[in-house]
């Protein structure tokens, strides 16, 4: 393996190390905000992914102010990136109104903390 | 014990991950483009639009872009009954 | 508690929030020309929101109007989808015949705004959606934990205490 196919895969070498730091943090963190932080970098891990499989060499962006349609990369994943971000943001926002309610309800986000029932 | 065993399945998945990263094909150079070059050839004769990727997201894939706002339409009405106006407010008494 | 923030703070966020709603707006109706569309430009006519919401602490009576519009937009999206279910939902019928949004392009050039058909449309209704969403979301979120002053609680909570 010469360096140069190291070189190669550096962008999905980039994609697994931001995965596993969000994974990383579910794991072994306690704070449900640093869980959310946690799940917020694998999702920018999976857009990242999707965005290098979409890259063709020296070819441009998919829109024809500059470029005729044989110079242009994959535009599928683009929109599949697109639906992903916002999704994202949708579930980020019911996870952090979730945590609001359990802080109202345990007066507290650590994990251990709210594990137990409340009657 | 526990926190071990999470370890031990943290690095398994991250060495897999490391290997799968590895043995990809190389950066720039994808094997099945004929959807793509698809999308690209036909955004301008069928639908006059310059951007590629608001075709696909608008047009070609039509579907997904309706899932999507019936995702965010979903999540908004989540986050307004989670957070709803309760009858007991300040929380000395839940 | 003051919920308002400086005067210099107002001031400014007078100024900023027109040429960002503006930029928001040119986003959307651009969405088939260049980089942007419906749902970035709806996140930033929600950046506004969220400069209103900070600065002044308090933005009225309007949650309903912002459901409201949020469906407006989520039926009209459906509604364009359908027009076209003739051949096949998504069916762009407008394009290329020279009505509303109906010109032509081709090859590489600057952008017509009269073009895309029903993608333009569309882009509409998705921006209208996603920019009463996002304001909805923020809007919730700075009530619940103080950044906003919560909404008068008039003759609600006073009779309930007259009640009890």
């Amino acid at each position: 393996m010469t360096l140069e196919s190291i070189l190669m895969t550096l962008p999905y070498i980039t994609v697994v190390v931001l995965f596993s730091l969000g994974l990383f943090t579910v794991l072994f963190k306690k704070n449900l905000i640093k869980i959310i932080m946690g799940i917020a970098l694998m999702q920018n891990g999976a857009n990242l992914f999707l965005v290098s499989l979409a890259y063709r060499r020296g070819e441009y962006a998919p829109i024809f102010t500059s470029a005729e349609s044989t110079d242009m990369v994959m535009p599928t994943a683009h929109a599949l990136t697109l639906t992903s971000i916002v999704i994202g943001v949708a579930t980020t926002a019911l996870l952090l109104s979730f945590v609001i309610m359990i802080k109202r309800h345990y007066g507290s986000i650590n994990t251990d903390d709210v594990r137990r029932c409340k009657e | 014990m526990k926190k071990a065993i999470a370890i031990l399945a943290f690095l398994i998945i991250f060495a897999f991950l490391i290997l799968g990263a590895v043995e990809m094909r190389p950066f720039g150079e994808p094997e099945q483009e004929d959807m793509d070059d698809y999308f690209l050839g036909d955004s301008q004769p069928h639908n006059q639009v310059n951007n590629v990727v608001t075709a696909v997201l608008f047009d070609y894939r039509g579907l997904d872009t309706l899932g999507e706002a019936t995702i965010l339409f979903s999540a908004v009405v989540g986050v307004l009954t989670v957070l709803r106006e309760t009858q007991k407010k300040g929380g000395e008494d839940v | 508690m003051n919920w308002k923030m400086s005067r210099i703070v107002r001031t400014v966020t007078d100024f900023l929030v027109v040429p960002i709603v503006i930029f928001g707006i040119y986003l959307i109706l651009h969405g088939h020309l260049t980089p942007g569309g419906g749902f970035q430009g709806g996140a930033v006519v929600a950046s506004a929101t969220a400069l209103l919401i900070i600065a002044y602490g308090t933005l009225g009576r309007h949650k309903k109007d912002l459901s409201t519009i949020e469906a407006i937009g989520l039926i009209l999206f459906i509604s364009i989808a359908l027009l076209g279910i003739g051949s096949t939902m998504f069916y762009n019928f407008l394009a290329g015949t020279g009505g509303m949004f109906g010109g032509t392009v081709e090859g590489i050039n600057s952008g017509y705004i009269n073009t895309g058909g029903t993608v333009t449309l569309m882009n509409l209704a998705v921006g209208i959606e996603v920019s009463a969403a996002l304001s909805l979301i923020l809007w919730m979120m700075s009530k619940e934990t103080g950044i906003m002053k919560p909404e008068k609680k008039t003759s609600k909570t006073e009779s309930k205490e007259v009640e009890n």
